[in-house]
């Protein structure tokens, strides 16, 4: 099993978003008056500062906005894992995250710009909490 | 808008080691402000302004000026990583203009090549937890493969070439091969050749975060400098010519929901900078440009106004950027972070050659150049990030 870096808490912001992962859901939070949705997890409406949000929860599918396959790395918990892709992945409720992109034979390849993605989550070897990661549809 | 000038770079000092094992970052800038002031003509009694990032073993303004043993009246301490000395040259000119100091001096020092720091290639832990690095670490993405990103998106939408953002390495290459301290360098950061590159050279490069090539990457050095920043009153007596700061913008911008990763700090910057001196991008002389990477430089262009959004890659192809293309500004004439000097915060260096050029001292000297900007870049380009701008004008 992968053994990927853990969030580490107290942190208030992100931590609904990670309890969320635990039970297979990728949580995002929407202005209760606005709905403006608010993503990376936040306490607080960037657009506006409040406080006044409420919890989705999302389908898990969007698209690859733009991505990179990391060749040469120095951290400890990659250093194994070879070419490895990281992404930024558009959500179809309208939110952008962080991610990878598990699943492909030759991530130099096979991943492109718009692809459609699903989300999936990752166990991992230690730590309580599954990361959220994308497989190509 | 009329062009103020209340303040100038009057001293430079680049310190010239880019690998010096057993010297401190502190002995770095001791040395550099001490240089720096001897350019100027300056005493060290002279200095009550102080601008720190934060860089070297004191870590701060405060002990700086203990360090130093000086009583500044204003001490800055803004740290906004590359960028940061785009800041305090801005906040300089503006205390300066307040009446708050009179010679402002802004130092940096770095050993990260003799400290073996992996900037690019390592990952980054904040000591307490985080909120966006609770949602980044788990997927190991470099301080690279972020910058990457922005190539990606760009040449995705724009139909940019890696071929055509070559012309960026190649023509700062050209300039550092007339820059003695640039050869030195390379040579002493081992570099497999030390020469003049082409446009296939980059391309035959190794790829280190897709799509950005070896060639495209900037090196890690040891280093740093110092500058001084007078009033006019005291820069018109200075050794040599001032050179004027006549406008300044500061921008931040970060990841957001249906954003342009390919728009960066410098669209809002650069405007307010260029606004302020009065004059536009068409004019500019001398582009000191955070050359972190290739796409830092396209990007920050772009923004600038010195081309479209999307018209980078016909705009710097083929080295066309080199000092001596007519009709055109000369990019990085030093030999840039790519072949000369980045030991983690390039901007200060940015400002060191800016003024070289206005006063007809670079080793890629374009004749008669009456203005430049120095644009800094500070975080990651794909995400949180900082913009600097400077523009300054030959006396």
């Amino acid at each position: 099993m992968p053994n990927r870096p853990q969030p580490r808490f107290p942190e208030p912001n992100t931590e609904t978003f990670w309890e969320g992962c635990q039970v297979g859901e990728l949580r995002y939070q929407v202005n209760n008056s606005t709905g403006n949705v608010i993503f990376y997890p936040r306490l607080h409406d960037p657009q506006t500062g409040s406080r006044d949000f409420s919890w989705k929860v999302s389908k898990g599918e969007g698209a690859i906005y733009t991505f990179s396959v990391v060749r040469q790395n120095r951290m400890p918990n990659f250093i194994d894992l070879g070419a490895y892709p990281v992404a930024y992945i558009d959500l179809d409720e309208g939110f952008r995250m962080m991610s990878t992109i598990v699943g492909v034979d030759n991530p130099t390849k096979d991943i492109s710009i718009g692809q459609r993605v699903r989300v999936e989550f990752e166990k991992q070897d230690e730590g309580e909490y599954p990361i959220p990661v994308f497989r190509l549809i | 808008m009329t062009q103020e000038r209340t303040a100038a770079i009057v001293g430079v000092y680049e310190y010239p080691l880019r690998v010096a094992p057993g010297i401190s970052a502190m002995e770095v800038k001791l040395d550099s402000i001490a240089q720096a002031l001897a350019d100027a003509g300056l005493e060290w009694s002279d200095v009550d302004g102080l601008y720190d990032a934060g860089d070297g073993e004191a870590g701060g303004g405060l002990q700086l000026a203990a360090y130093l043993g000086i009583n500044p009246t204003v001490i800055d301490t803004t740290q906004v990583g590359g960028s940061s000395f785009e800041f305090h040259a801005a906040h300089a000119v503006r205390d300066i203009a307040a009446g708050k100091c009179k010679v402002a001096v802004l130092s940096y020092g770095s050993t990260s090549a003799s400290n073996r720091v992996a900037i690019g290639t390592g990952g980054r832990v904040s000591p307490a937890p985080n909120w966006q690095q609770n949602m980044e670490s788990p997927y190991g993405s470099t301080l690279i493969s972020n910058y990457a990103m922005v190539k990606q998106r760009h040449m995705h939408e724009y139909g940019t070439t890696t071929e055509q953002l070559a012309g960026i390495s190649v023509a700062t290459r050209k300039h550092a091969m007339r820059n003695p301290d640039a050869v030195k360098a390379m040579n002493d950061l081992q570099f497999v050749e030390v020469r003049e590159i082409t446009v296939e050279d980059v391309l035959e490069s190794r790829i280190v975060a897709d799509p950005l090539h070896l060639l495209e990457c900037c090196m890690i050095s040891d280093g740093g400098g110092a500058v001084v920043i007078a009033s006019a009153e005291i820069a018109r007596n200075c050794k040599k010519s001032p050179v004027w700061i006549i406008g300044s913008g500061e921008a931040t911008k970060y990841l957001e929901n249906n954003g342009d990763i390919t728009i960066s700090a410098a669209a809002q910057s650069g405007p307010i900078a260029f606004q302020e001196a009065g004059i536009s991008p068409s004019e500019i002389d001398i582009a000191m440009i955070y050359d972190s990477f290739s796409i830092t430089v396209a990007v920050c262009l772009e923004d600038l106004g010195f081309c479209g959004k999307g018209e980078v890659g016909d705009y710097v192809a083929n080295g066309r950027l080199a000092f001596d293309v007519e009709g055109t500004p000369a990019l990085n004439t030093d030999g840039g972070g790519l072949s000369s000097n980045h030991p983690g915060m390039r901007g200060i260096f940015l400002l060191f050659e800016a003024a070289r050029q206005l006063r007809g001292e670079s080793t890629s000297q374009v004749e008669g150049a009456k203005l430049a900007v120095a644009h800094g870049n500070g975080g990651l380009l794909g995400g949180t990030h900082t913009g600097g701008t400077i523009i300054l004008a030959k006396d």
